[in-house]
C-alpha cells in the first residue's frame, strides 16, 4: 500500500493505525490489581496509625485487631449463632414479603375491581417510611421476633408491589391482540403472556426488597434484640469494643453483597430470552 | 343454499337479518357496509367485500386508507366496527412485526394455544415447512427478521386457517429478503390453499401474488381487478407493467414523474 503523496484538497486526515506503528505499551499490572493499590494503601496507613498509637483502640481498631476478633468470634461461635440469628429474621420477612407483593401485584393486575380496592391503597401507603411504623408496631407486637420479621415484611412487599404491578400494566397490548388472534383462553393469557411480562419487573422488585430487608434488619435488631448480629453490636458498644463493631458491620456488608449476588444470578438464569443478555 | 349466518363453519361478527346475503356458499368471506369511525373521521364508509373460498386477494392503499383497518375487523380484532362482516371460525394473521413472544421458545410461539396432544410434531412439521428447521428450541431473540416472520407464518398456518390475514407481512424486511418471502408464501399457498387476504402498499407485491387486486381510496373500494399475469409471473412481462401502472394511476402515483425526476432521498 502506497501513502497518497499531497493530501486531497479540503479534506481532513482521520488518526488511524499503521500497520508497521509498534504496539501500544501495556501495563503489566491487570486493572483488578490496580484498583486495589488504593485499598491497600488505605489498609496500610490506618494498621500504621493504629499501632503508632495515633488512633485509639476504643475510637478504632486496627485492621489486624479486627481480623484477630473476627477470628476469635468464628472460633467460640458467636459469630455463626448471631449470623443464623439475623439470617433467619431476613428469610422470614422475604418469605412472606414477596407472596404478599407478588399476591397483591396480582389481585390488582388482573381485575379492575382488584386494582381499585389494592392498588390505591398500596400507592398511599408506601410513602410512609416503614422505620416510623416501629413505635405502632411495637405498641400492637411487643418487642419480640414477630416486630422484627413484620417490618421486614413491610419493607419487602411495596417493592415487590410496586415493580409487579407496573410490569404487569405496562404490557405491550399487540401481545394482547396476538392471544385474540390465537383465540387464547384467559388462563392461557395470564400464563403465557401477562406472567412472563412481569417477571422483569419482579425481579428488579426482587433485587430492592433483598437491600431494603438487610436495612431494615439492621434496624430492628437495635430495638431490644437479644441475639443476631445486631445484638452484638449494641453489647459492643457498651463496653466501647470498636473491634467487634467492625467485625459486625463487615458481616452486614458481607451478607448483603452475597444476597445481592444471589438475586443477579436468578436474573440471569431467568431473563436468558431477553435481547442483548 | 345456506346463509352464511347459520352455515356452520361461519361465525358471525355481527349478526343481522340480511335477505341479500343468501346463496353465499363459497365464500369465506362476506361483508356488507361495514363503516369504522375514529372520532369525527370515516375511515371505512360503507366496505362490501366477497372473497372466494381459495382465493388470494391483496388490499393496495395508501397509508392511511383504512386497510389495515379492515384487516383488523376481519381478524376479529375490532368490536367497534359497524356493518356485517361474516368469516370462517379458523382464521389466522400475520402481522408485520413477527410479534413472537420473546420469553417462549420458537416452537412454543408456534403452538402457542394448542391444546391437540400432536401439537408439537405439527408445530415442528410447520417450521420444517418454512424451512426453519433446528431452530424450534432457539429464543426469537436469535433469529433474524426474515426468519422471525418465517415463524409467524408457521405459526399462522399450524392452526389450517380458512382466512389467512396478512397484514404488510414483508414490510419491515429487506428487499432480498422480502423476494425469498414472496417464493415462500406461493409455495404455502399452493399446497395448504387458504383464503388469503393481503394488506400491502407494494404494487408489485400485490401482482405478484395475487389473484385479484382491490384499491382502497378513500373508505370505499374503489378498484377491485382480477390479475391476469400468466404465471410464472415475471415484471418484465407486458401484462405485468400493464397492470402495474393501472394500480399505481388509481394509488395517484405519476410514473412519468417518477421516472424522469427520480426521488432525491433514494
Amino acid at each position: 500500500m502506497t501513502d497518497l503523496d499531497h493530501a486531497p484538497v479540503g479534506l481532513v486526515q482521520l488518526p488511524t493505525q499503521r500497520a508497521d506503528s509498534p504496539p501500544k505499551r501495556r501495563s503489566f499490572v491487570p486493572k483488578g490489581v490496580e484498583r486495589l493499590i488504593g485499598v491497600a494503601v488505605l489498609f496500610a496507613v490506618w494498621e500504621t496509625a493504629s499501632r503508632a498509637g495515633w488512633i485509639a483502640t476504643d475510637v478504632l481498631a486496627g485492621p489486624s485487631t479486627v481480623l484477630t476478633a473476627g477470628a476469635d468470634m468464628l472460633g467460640d461461635g458467636t459469630l455463626i449463632n448471631s449470623l443464623w440469628a439475623s439470617l433467619q429474621r431476613v428469610l422470614w420477612g422475604l418469605a412472606i414479603g414477596i407472596p404478599l407483593g407478588t399476591g397483591l401485584a396480582l389481585v390488582s393486575g388482573l381485575s379492575r375491581l382488584g386494582d381499585n380496592l389494592v392498588d390505591a391503597n398500596v400507592q398511599m401507603l408506601r410513602f410512609i417510611p416503614i422505620i416510623a411504623l416501629q413505635p405502632l408496631l411495637v405498641v400492637w407486637l411487643g418487642v419480640g421476633e414477630t416486630v422484627k420479621i413484620s417490618l421486614i415484611v413491610l419493607g419487602v412487599t411495596f417493592p415487590i408491589y410496586v415493580n409487579t404491578s407496573a410490569a404487569m400494566k405496562s404490557l405491550d397490548p399487540r401481545f394482547g391482540e396476538l392471544a385474540a388472534v390465537l383465540g387464547l383462553t384467559r388462563r392461557e393469557l395470564v400464563r403465557r403472556i401477562v406472567l412472563p411480562a412481569a417477571l422483569p419487573g419482579f425481579l428488579v422488585g426482587l433485587r430492592l426488597a433483598t437491600a431494603i430487608a438487610w436495612l431494615l434488619l439492621v434496624f430492628a435488631e437495635q430495638i431490644n434484640a437479644s441475639s443476631g448480629i445486631g445484638y452484638l453490636m449494641t453489647r459492643a458498644q457498651v463496653f466501647f469494643q470498636t473491634d467487634v463493631i467492625l467485625v459486625d458491620l463487615i458481616t452486614y456488608a458481607v451478607l448483603g453483597l452475597l444476597s445481592d449476588a444471589l438475586v443477579r444470578s436468578l436474573d440471569r438464569r431467568l431473563l436468558r430470552w431477553q435481547p442483548g443478555r | 343454499m345456506t346463509t352464511l349466518t347459520h352455515s356452520d363453519s361461519g361465525t358471525v361478527l355481527h349478526p343481522h337479518d340480511n335477505p341479500e346475503l343468501t346463496d353465499l356458499t363459497g365464500l369465506a368471506v362476506a361483508t356488507r357496509d361495514v363503516r369504522r369511525r375514529f372520532g369525527e373521521r370515516e375511515v371505512l364508509r360503507g366496505i362490501d367485500l366477497d372473497l372466494r373460498r381459495g382465493e388470494f386477494t391483496a388490499l393496495l392503499g395508501r397509508s392511511g386508507s383504512g386497510k389495515s383497518t379492515i384487516l383488523r375487523a376481519l381478524a376479529g380484532l375490532d368490536p367497534d366496527a359497524e356493518g356485517e362482516i361474516h368469516v370462517p371460525r379458523q382464521r389466522s394473521v400475520v402481522f408485520q412485526d413477527a410479534r413472537l413472544l420473546p420469553w417462549v421458545s420458537v416452537l412454543g410461539n408456534v403452538t402457542l394455544g394448542l391444546d391437540s396432544p400432536d401439537a408439537d410434531t405439527s408445530g415442528r412439521d410447520a417450521l420444517a415447512e418454512v424451512g426453519l428447521q433446528g431452530h424450534e428450541n432457539d429464543w426469537p431473540k436469535t433469529l433474524s427478521g426474515g426468519e422471525a416472520q418465517r415463524a409467524a407464518l408457521a405459526r399462522a398456518l399450524v392452526r389450517s386457517p380458512e382466512l389467512l390475514l396478512l397484514d404488510e407481512p414483508f414490510g419491515a424486511l429487506d428487499a432480498l429478503t422480502r423476494i425469498r418471502m414472496h417464493a415462500l408464501v406461493q409455495q404455502l399457498c399452493a399446497r395448504h390453499h387458504p383464503t388469503v387476504l393481503m394488506v400491502t402498499h407494494d404494487v408489485d407485491e400485490a401482482v405478484l401474488l395475487a389473484d385479484r387486486v382491490l384499491v382502497l381510496t378513500d373508505g370505499v373500494i374503489s378498484l377491485d381487478v382480477p390479475v391476469d399475469v400468466p404465471s410464472p409471473r415475471l415484471r418484465s412481462d407486458p401484462s405485468f407493467i400493464r397492470l402495474r401502472s393501472h394500480l399505481l394511476t388509481e394509488l395517484g402515483v405519476d410514473e412519468s414523474a417518477e421516472g424522469a425526476h427520480p426521488s432525491p432521498l433514494v
